[in-house]
């Protein structure tokens, strides 16, 4: 049978602080036994025994970055609600799906009670009356453990009505979908769960914080970005922006997949672990497989533009990572070394998001099916040199302008720094083009490998093997 | 015929009335279907949407958006080969191919005994241990020619019914909400006040 990993090796090694993971290494870590018994609930405690204000404040100085792709600090979320405006909702994103994320399924399944922690402090400091957690379709053991857990916290008065004998009620629903990557966008993801098909709303006037679920104020935020409250509550501001830097505080987990000699998810200090650190360092990845040498790799989820050794020495940072071409996502580092067909490698996530795209807009719909075919007859060996030209194109009518890449040394490219501009409501119109703009502008020469030259054809060829 | 059972009916009502509106139920009320008859049927599309107070049509346009709902029969086994870079990157085109041979059906078909069916599937969030796939919604993981063969052997011979219940079969743990611990759904219309907590005063 399959080998089925208990954890993937990047929890074993090393000291570094665990601030989300800290549970992962007991196999009965998802009980509420095991969570009481390891600081469970008392981030909740300290948040009860203070002014809702006060402890919204806590995760305002805290910078609390948003986990789930665009990185805005949740604290600054929770203040855009509008003045006096009721009910309030919480929508919990566990809807994973950007190719090469793998962080939040699991922390439902091997710590659910912490993300129920994290949900009930979210509630009591925003003043939101109800909470949906809403967890992606495919994801079975997931949803078992959660529910499990919702279960148990229930019977043990965690969540409900008078939360602890307070004045504090919420309850927690679990929801969950049925398969559609594009629900993980928070305005589909409101709309799938008034039961509708999940296509983004246009922002404006779609804001969640002001207008989402049922058109009141809505807070969504991701599973990751909710788990990390109860160590916040807990061990308070101070000892949460001990670690990392002042404008990424804290950790962050990401998936290492790919390439590598040990693929695994890591728990890594935010600001200051560099792509080197985490793809060759021995406490992590340890090189990449078989001694090769890296080609390049995608820094941060499958709508990330791509970055190649150049790029290596750059910090898990924003503020660094944006300016040299790409972005750092939902924590989704993707590496492929020097034996990998680049055009290929694109068609794959070329392929996803037109797959995924919902039919809303035209540029999405019909350009990402274009990008599909246009790659695909090039990977086959049937492209032409006009189709690499027709690919970007295309891409221009997706995303005008110039589009973020990264600088080039040996190319001599200078950065085109993210984001791009768009002529879509949401981001996967763009994520169709961002891996087939990469691979064209760093490895231009293999695509032109495998197009066939239309030049020079004698004309008595013609038909004249019959 | 299709229609929801007086079990699952009660079920459904329970669930609707976790949401301040029904709709919102509709998702979870497509998989009770789905679990009860292995597919979506349309008797079964009427009946939700007199549950949930909205057309059957749509229903129907709510449940063909999603991937996992299916309209016709499907194998007892849905086996999903992720395809997504990270798997691909890792040999899973190959592994597709292998499932092919040892099932006798391209991706997308069912094996003539109604036991298996073979689909391509999109990130399964689970890269770092790429080539996966998921048998009804369950993992498995680094998976070699050899894993593939022998987990369908043994699906074949029914070795493994605990781990992988029948397609339609979600979670086998569903939320429970005390009747005493319920705070209960109210429509957002019903609602101008702001929380009891939000006085200023500590609450605890
Ligand atoms: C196409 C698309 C897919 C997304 N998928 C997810 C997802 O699966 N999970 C997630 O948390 N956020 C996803 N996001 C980001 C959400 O829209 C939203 O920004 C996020 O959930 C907010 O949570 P945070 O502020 O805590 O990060 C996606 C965004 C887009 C445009
Ligand atoms: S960009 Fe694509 S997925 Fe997003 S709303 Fe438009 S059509 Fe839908
Ligand atoms: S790419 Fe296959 S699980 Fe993510």
């Amino acid at each position: 049978m399959s080998k089925t990993y208990v954890h993937a090796p990047g929890f074993v090694a090393g000291d570094r602080p665990k601030i989300v993971t800290s549970r992962f290494e007991f196999a009965d870590s998802y009980t509420l036994e095991r969570y009481l018994a390891t600081d469970g609930y008392k981030g909740l405690r300290a948040a009860l025994a203070r002014p809702a204000n006060e402890v919204h404040d806590d995760v305002k100085s805290a910078t609390v970055l948003g986990r789930g792709g665009a990185g805005f600090p949740a604290g600054v979320k929770w203040g855009l609600t509008p003045q006096q405006v009721w009910p309030r909702y919480l929508v919990v994103n566990g809807d994973e799906s950007e190719p090469g994320t793998y962080k939040d399924r699991l922390l439902m399944e091997r710590d659910p009670h912490q993300l129920i922690e994290g949900c009930l402090i979210a509630c009591y400091a925003a003043g939101l009356s109800q909470c949906f957690l809403y967890i992606r379709g495919e994801m079975a053991v997931a949803q078992e453990r959660v529910a499990a857990a919702l279960n148990e916290a229930y019977v043990a008065g965690y969540i409900g009505k008078n939360i602890l004998g307070s004045k504090f009620s919420v309850d927690i629903i679990l929801h969950w979908g049925a398969g559609a990557y594009v629900v993980g966008e928070e305005t589909a993801l409101i709309e799938s769960l008034e039961g509708n098909r999940g296509m983004p709303r246009l922002k404006p006037p779609f804001f969640p914080a002001a207008n989402g679920l049922y058109g009141q104020p809505t807070i969504v935020n991701n599973v990751e970005t909710l788990a990390n409250l109860p160590w916040l509550l807990n061990h308070g501001v101070a000892a949460y922006t001990a670690i990392g830097t002042k404008t990424s505080p804290g950790t962050r987990m990401v998936a290492v997949s790919g390439h590598v000699e040990r693929p695994g998810v890591y728990e890594i200090i935010n600001g200051t672990t560099t792509f080197r650190d985490l793809i060759y360092g021995p406490e992590f990845c340890g090189g990449i497989r078989n001694g090769n040498a890296l080609k390049a790799f995608v820094p941060g989820g499958g709508s990330a533009p791509w970055f190649t050794p150049d790029q290596l020495d750059l910090p898990f940072e924003a503020s660094q990572v944006g300016p040299a071409g790409s972005m750092l996502g939902s924590g989704a580092v993707m590496v492929m070394d020097e034996t990998t067909d680049i055009p290929a490698a694109a068609l794959t996530l070329t392929h996803f998001y037109a797959h995924e795209s919902c039919g809303k807009c035209t540029p999405c719909r019909e350009g990402g099916t274009w990008l599909e075919r246009i790659l695909r007859r090039v990977v086959d060996g049937d492209g032409t040199d006009a189709d690499l030209q027709q690919l970007l194109e295309v891409g221009a009518m997706i995303c005008p302008g110039a589009f973020p890449h990264a600088a080039n040394e040996e190319l001599g490219l200078k950065a085109v720094p993210f984001p791009y501009k768009m002529t879509t409501i949401c981001f996967v119109g763009p994520s169709a083009f961002a891996p087939v703009h990469s691979a064209l502008t760093l490895f231009r020469s293999e695509f032109e490998a495998r197009v066939k030259k239309r030049v020079n054809i004698p004309v008595t060829a013609v038909g004249a093997s019959a | 015929m299709s229609r929801l059972n007086e079990t699952n009916t009660k079920s459904a009502r329970e669930i609707i009335a976790r949401y301040p509106r029904p709709k919102s139920a509709l998702i979870p009320l497509l998989h009770l279907s789905q679990e009860q008859n292995g597919y979506i049927t349309r008797e079964a599309m009427q009946h939700l949407g007199e549950l949930v107070g909205v057309t059957s049509a749509e229903v129907y346009g709510t449940a063909t958006f999603y991937e996992m709902f299916k309209f016709e029969p499907v194998g007892k086994y849905l086996i999903n080969i992720c395809r997504t870079m990270s798997c691909a990157l890792m040999g899973a085109n190959e592994l597709m191919h292998h499932a092919e041979k040892k099932l006798g059906v391209n991706a997308g078909g069912t094996t003539s005994d109604g036991m298996f069916t073979l689909a391509h599937a999109e990130c399964q969030a689970a890269c770092t241990e790429a080539p996966t796939l998921q048998v009804n919604y369950r993992y498995r993981l680094r998976v070699t020619p050899t894993d593939l063969d022998n987990l369908i052997d043994n699906l074949r011979d029914n070795k493994l019914k605990d781990e992988f219940p029948p397609h339609g079969v979600l979670a086998k743990v569903q939320q429970v909400i005390p009747a005493d611990r319920a705070v209960g759904a109210k429509d957002p219309e019903d609602v101008n006040e702001s929380p009891a907590w939000l006085d200023g005063k500590a609450a605890l």
